[in-house]
């Protein structure tokens, strides 16, 4: 029972498309009741590590994992393994807020209806938008179109949508991207908050975002056959005061490139 | 070209040079453009040319003293050389073929829609696609014969003396497979225009392929797929060849599929046929009917249209 | 939070509830792909359907005996035997005609034997079969004959023949040919596109390259997509109003000349076909023209072109192939459209191959609605093989169309 405290571990997990190989050889372990920052620059593959995680990549043709991804002991890319299962206990929250074209109580009430929930829907969904910090701004406009939101609130909208389902972990890839300076401070204090209950990973290329946010960092960084590899993994204080990688000091400071 | 080249004096010794740069008429460009501008207005004057021609043949229809909207509207024979002019007898047929192919080709157009663009493989697709143009691409004519010569001979051993030879059964149901693909494809096409973040956001949360498809996709992209189904509509009230050789030959007030009657685009397409003369009440009665034709079908695709439009503007 | 998690099965009964998920997704699935299977399946029928009426058994008497006009058997005849017995068979008033159509002596075997068995043995068909039952019910059927048409031969017939393809019509199925009605096609092709190409590709050269973007511009395009959508038979009542009625002097020719005609000719119906292509010409010029990108009109506006010369020499050069497919398009759709043409008045039955603007015509739809309608079975048959050559043609010309699509097809 040595690895109780930790959420998922990757073991020599590499990603590839056809005989490309987009991510090679991570192993990290990341923490419960945390918050861990992939950061790198563009085109590293933090992306699709993040995806690989809930087993987003097997809508993309010729993508293959090989390697373990370790949740409870079981590799989620065993063959018995079920894709549903696992994205049902390890949600997402993507770039762009992507709330589904139904009112704002149906983006909630419907993957809580799929999974089987049994309880009452009202309260779930009263509950699930107040841990996102959205139902003072909706509870009086519950049936109305989810695109009539602005961006900051589908975006918590679809954070209290992946709460509603009760996963153990929430993958977040750049939620903040897309969103303006204040819609993104709400964001991480909300990651704040969340992170009692979740184990939080989060991709972002905003380095003060990272140093702010996270309570672990990864940085990524492509060697020369352009394949992406997780080059230093610590705790996020450590990352971005005393690196102990060169390339990783000269990211953080922004001497990179 | 070389010796031009050779001709260009260096730039010091052209000496002192005014621009012009004002406005120069170049009539051959002016006139082209005229040309061209009567090309793009033309499809105008065929517009105007239909809605006219048609107006004001249907016009000395209804200007006969013995039609009136009331008899048109709200009798149910048609025979206009006795004096009989209830379109009902005609709109009937047309309403009865036009509802079966919709049932058959909705939900078998949408299903085939919905695995063409969420469950197919590139290398399926590459061979069902292919199919449903061909069927597309068929003249009516060909179905008609397939309606004729192959269904109904099926419908008669299937309802044995309760169906008749021509019936307005076994047009629709082959109606239907024509329009088919065209609802498949427009389908389809309103199925891929749905962002992929959608599909994500219903997989992260753990939702099957089906899921996905009926619950998030097919809603999304529900006002594309309502604009095929009105295109489909107006296809099949407009479709004469399959009708004119399947359905039956006379008007018949029924909506009985098992019945013969003759729809609008049947009837034209028959009495047109035969010895017409000008100035008659048959030849004005036509006309009559083929504005109807016009205006409903004008009125399903400016709908669907603007649906479509709609639909564009949500995910731009 | 634990106390909801209670809410959500958890364990064995998530996995329940999956597999019931996931046994409906399967039966969803197969759904879905069995609406495609009807699909193919119909596409099957309709070939097969095709193909098992132009194909069988025919069983038919002669009314004269054979062995009235010679001692050989009738298959082994050679031409100058025939031209003999034709001779000698026919009155020299029937036979002067014939050789005024075109010499007798110049005909090939295959048409004086032709000739033989129409006007002098006077085939008469008695019972056809479908391929199916000729292959699958032989003995039945040799039994059948020799019950109810004891006089009659049995022989399996193909009804397409290269013969079909040259000879003109006739009233009579078995030597009813669609040499007319192919030419009355391509007449009505050609004149349709005559129209249609230059003024469609002119309006898609107006809309994308010139017209300013107001009301005007607006209207025009959803005219164009709506006239797209208006029934064909609509066109045939424009075309009958406008080129048969109102027109006549000039679609009949008598403003050139020609006085043994009235409106209802291949000029009409051709005009009546182009305006009904024309908007589907339009729009598929407007995409090819679309995916010219801006970069090479920037390009040659920056030397110095006009806008006509960069339309000309740059952007329609790059949209050609577009604009071939988009014409191959339309000249489907000619070759297709039965309606129409059925209200502009398509002779049913005309045996003078078209030879002008101003000649009555039949078209191979026509042809094909008609032998359809009739009751005897040996005009089905005949109807089949005409479907095979339309639908050859069409798969011919949009093979021709996906292979130029590919060909040229460039990426930007």
């Amino acid at each position: 029972m040595e690895n109780i405290n930790y959420a998922i571990e990757t073991n020599d997990l590499s990603i590839h498309y056809g005989s490309f190989t987009a991510v090679k050889g991570v192993n990290m372990k990341v923490e419960r009741q945390k918050i861990t920052a992939i950061i790198g620059p563009s085109g590293c593959g933090k992306s699709t590590l993040l995806r690989a995680f809930n087993r987003m990549n097997d809508f993309v043709p010729g993508c293959h994992v090989t390697g373990k991804l370790l949740l409870d002991n079981q590799n989620l890319y065993g063959k018995d393994v079920d894709p549903v299962e696992v994205r049902r206990k390890i949600g997402m929250v993507f770039q762009k807020p992507n709330p589904f074209p139904k009112s704002i109580y149906e983006n909630i009430a419907w993957g809580a209806r799929i999974n089987g929930f049994k309880g009452k829907m009202d309260e779930l969904v009263e509950q699930s938008l107040r841990s996102a910090a959205l139902w003072d701004e909706v509870k009086d406009k519950l049936q109305q179109s989810a695109y009539a939101l602005s961006g900051g609130q589908q975006q918590r909208l679809c954070i209290a949508r992946t709460i509603a389902i009760q996963p153990e972990i929430i993958l977040m890839d750049e939620p903040a991207s897309a969103l303006d300076p204040i819609s993104t401070l709400r964001i991480e204090e909300l990651m704040q908050e969340l992170k009692k209950n979740y184990t939080i990973i989060i991709v972002t290329h905003n380095m003060q975002q990272a140093a702010r946010a996270s309570d672990y960092t990864a940085m990524m960084m492509i060697d020369d056959q352009r394949a992406g590899g997780v080059i230093e993994f610590d705790d996020t204080k450590t990352i971005f005061t005393r690196p102990g990688d060169k390339r990783t000091e000269d990211y953080v400071t922004g001497r990179f490139g | 070209m070389k010796e031009e080249t050779l001709n260009i004096k260096p730039m010091e010794t052209r000496g002192f040079r005014q621009f012009n740069l004002k406005k120069k008429l170049r009539i051959s460009e002016a006139l082209i453009q005229g040309l061209l501008f009567f090309a793009g207005i033309l499809s105008i004057f065929v517009t105007v040319a239909i809605v006219y021609e048609l107006g004001k043949e249907a016009l000395l229809f209804f200007n006969d003293p013995d039609v009136t909207l009331g008899k048109f509207f709200g009798t149910t024979k048609w025979q206009p050389g006795i004096g009989q002019y209830g379109i009902w007898a005609l709109v009937s047929a047309t309403l009865t073929t036009s509802s079966i192919a919709i049932l058959i080709a909705l939900p078998l157009g949408l299903a085939s829609a919905v695995y063409l663009s969420e469950y197919a493989t590139q290398k399926m697709r590459s061979i069902l696609k292919p199919i449903l143009e061909i069927l597309a691409g068929i003249p009516t004519v060909v179905y008609g014969y397939f309606a004729l010569l192959f269904v109904t001979p099926i419908l008669k051993t299937i309802f044995k003396d309760g169906i008749q030879v021509y019936n307005m059964l076994s047009a629709g149901l082959v109606m239907g497979i024509m329009i088919l693909p065209l609802i498949a494809s427009m389908s389809e096409d309103a199925l891929s225009a749905v962002p992929r973040s959608l599909r994500e956001g219903a997989y992260a949360m753990g939702a099957t392929k089906l899921e996905t498809s009926l619950q998030v996709v097919l809603p999304a992209a529900l006002s594309g797929i309502g604009a095929a189904v009105i295109v489909g509509i107006s296809r099949a009230v407009g479709e004469t060849m399959i009708v004119a050789v399947a359905a039956g030959a006379g008007p018949n007030f029924s909506f009985n599929p098992l019945d013969a009657a003759e729809t609008m685009t049947g009837h034209i397409a028959r009495i047109s046929g035969g010895d017409l003369s000008y100035n008659t009440i048959d030849y004005t009665s036509l006309f009559a009917i083929a504005l109807m034709l016009f205006l409903v079908t004008l009125v399903l695709n400016l709908i669907s249209q603007w649906v479509v439009n709609k639909f564009r503007e949500q995910y731009e | 939070m634990n106390e909801q998690n209670r809410n959500y099965p958890e364990g064995s009964a998530f996995y329940s509830e999956l597999r019931k998920r996931y046994l409906t997704a399967t039966i969803w699935q197969t759904l879905f792909l069995s609406a495609l299977v009807i699909a193919v399946v119909s596409l099957t029928a309709l070939i097969y359907n095709v193909l098992d009426g132009a194909f069988g058994y025919v069983a038919f008497e002669y009314k004269n005996d054979p062995a009235e006009f010679t001692p050989t058997p009738i298959h082994e005849l050679t031409k100058e035997e025939l031209l003999v017995i034709l001779k000698e068979g026919l009155s020299s008033g029937a036979y002067n005609k014939l050789d005024n159509e075109q010499k007798m002596e110049k005909r090939s075997q295959s048409e004086l034997y032709i000739l033989f068995l129409e006007r002098l043995l006077q085939i008469d068909t008695k019972a056809t079969w479908s391929m199916t039952d000729s292959l699958t019910r032989g003995d039945e059927i040799r039994a059948e004959v020799a019950e109810k048409y004891p006089d009659a031969e049995l022989e399996f017939r193909s009804w397409l023949t290269p013969q079909f393809l040259t000879t003109p019509m006739s009233s009579k199925a078995e030597f009813a040919g669609v040499r007319t009605a192919v030419l009355g096609s391509l007449w009505l092709v050609g004149i349709a596109i005559l129209f249609a190409l230059p003024v469609g590709v002119g309006a898609a050269v107006y809309l994308q390259e010139y017209a300013p973007k107001n009301w005007l511009t607006n209207i025009i395009q959803t005219n164009i997509n709506n006239l797209a959508g208006v029934p064909s038979i609509v066109y045939g009542m424009l075309g009958l109003a406008v080129f048969v009625r109102l027109l006549e002097t000039l679609t009949s020719g008598a403003a050139f000349g020609v006085t043994d005609s009235n409106g209802r000719t291949v000029l009409s119906a051709g005009l009546t076909m182009g305006i009904l292509v024309l908007p589907l010409m339009i729009i598929n010029a407007q995409e090819a023209i679309k995916a010219v990108p801006d970069s090479l009109r920037q390009a040659a506006f920056g030397v110095g072109a006009t806008r006509w010369q960069t339309v000309w020499y740059h952007v329609l050069p790059n949209a050609l192939p577009g604009i071939m497919t988009g014409s191959i398009l339309a000249i489907s759709r000619t070759l297709g459209e039965t309606a129409p043409l059925i209200v502009v008045g398509a002779s049913t039955f005309i045996s003078l191959d078209p030879d002008s603007p101003f000649s009555k015509f039949t078209a191979l739809p026509i042809q094909i609605y008609q032998w359809t309608t009739r009751p005897q079975a040996e005009f089905h048959a005949i109807a089949a093989s005409a479907i095979i050559v339309l639908l050859v043609l069409l798969l011919s010309l949009n093979a021709t169309a996906i292979l130029l699509r590919n060909r040229f097809q460039r990426r930007w």
